[in-house]
């Protein structure tokens, strides 16, 4: 069973599963499935603003930052007593393009020549890190939603918003991953 | 009661709430119960992050290289996680509202529908340059600290101060 547990899980797998959190949060609370709100909620919690934007009642939606913090612990836990220790299998001609800017690292989630602590004093990985962070806090706020919220949770209504949100995070996506992020790593 | 008289005063409920209209403000998840339960009845949503942060890692979605094989088309893999995400919830919200099913606390649900606004279209753009940057949305942060990754704190601590950014420059960008 820990064996099973261990390797990466297939797609055909995580993916349901993921899909039921939706049922799950409704039927066990009357919750909409979104994690980027949690960040709204923070803001709103710890950081002083005159914005109307900020100004409800956070307290209201604590359920969501109990939530994030279980992901943080389930973190915790799938990298301690679960992780494969087998380094990420990645396509070959990804290792090629990685190979070429000195990515070779295949062993955590994110590359190790990247995001790391002594990585944040190169322009490479503050742009990364502290840009590419920025953007994500930025961008889903101004979408109304991120992966979660959109993709999975608006989808799953079929609402037309969340459908145009999620095209536009895809083209974003292939935009940067394409043309931009190759100009940054090569810094 | 009966089951319309109940289904409307939730959404009397939802809608006519003072905090309802700030909240609203570009978030597409909006459901919420009446009921008051105390504190620690949030444990339920720390054990269904926990599960959902464990399925994250084992599923490698938050993995930084899977994410640019699927902005590079190189693999089938993040297009299978989310796209069966969505048709298991799709199917389940069909259930849920053909069959009127209700909360454990037998609360009605309800779900709000948003208008399409620019924002979905400019801040959409934005949070993919970003999630193609990071390879994080931010579920994944939150698992990618929890893994060890530390310095993910200060992708996190951005996407705050992006988030904070986005509420104070509000009025003044295009919806």
């Amino acid at each position: 069973m820990i064996e099973w547990l261990r390797q990466p899980w297939p797609w055909y797998v995580a993916g349901p599963v993921i899909g039921l959190m939706v049922p799950v949060l409704l039927i066990i609370g009357n919750k909409s499935f979104g994690i980027s709100s949690s960040l709204r909620h923070i803001c709103a919690a710890c950081l002083p603003s005159k914005a109307p934007f900020f100004n409800y009642e956070w307290k209201n939606e604590i359920w969501n930052l109990f939530l994030v913090g279980g992901i943080l612990l389930g973190g915790i836990i799938a990298g301690q007593w679960l992780s494969s220790p087998d380094a990420v299998q990645i396509n070959p001609k990804l290792a090629a393009e990685l190979s070429s800017y000195g990515i070779s690292n295949y062993n955590n989630l994110v590359p190790a020549e990247l995001f790391t602590w002594p990585a944040l004093l190169s322009a490479k990985g503050l742009i990364l890190m502290a840009g590419g962070g920025f953007l994500v806090g930025f961008g889903t706020r101004y979408a109304g939603g991120c992966t979660s919220g959109h993709s999975i949770m608006g989808l799953s209504t079929l609402q037309l918003p969340s459908l145009v949100a999620t095209c536009c995070f895809m083209a974003g996506g292939f935009i940067v991953a394409n043309l931009i992020l190759p100009l940054i790593l090569k810094l | 009661m009966s089951a319309t008289t109940k289904a409307q005063q939730h959404h009397d409920f939802l809608t006519g709430n003072a905090d309802f209209e700030v909240r609203s403000l570009d978030a597409v998840c909006l459901n919420e119960s009446e009921l008051k339960h105390p504190w620690w009845y949030n444990f339920k949503y720390m054990i269904t992050g926990i599960l959902f942060g464990i399925l994250l890692i084992k599923a490698e979605v938050i993995s930084w290289f899977r994410i640019q094989e699927m902005f590079r088309l190189q693999s089938f893999h993040m297009y299978g996680v989310i796209g069966s995400a969505v048709v298991v919830g799709i199917i389940s919200v069909w259930i849920i509202k053909k069959f009127h099913i209700k909360t454990i606390y037998g609360e009605p649900i309800e779900f709000v529908t948003r208008k399409l606004n620019k924002g979905n279209v400019i801040g959409g753009l934005l949070f993919g340059f970003g999630w193609a940057l990071t390879g994080a949305c931010p579920g994944p942060l939150f698992a990618q600290i929890g893994t060890g990754a530390t310095a993910t704190i200060i992708t996190l601590l951005s996407a705050i101060a992006g988030t904070w950014t986005y509420g104070v420059l509000r009025d003044k960008l295009p919806h």
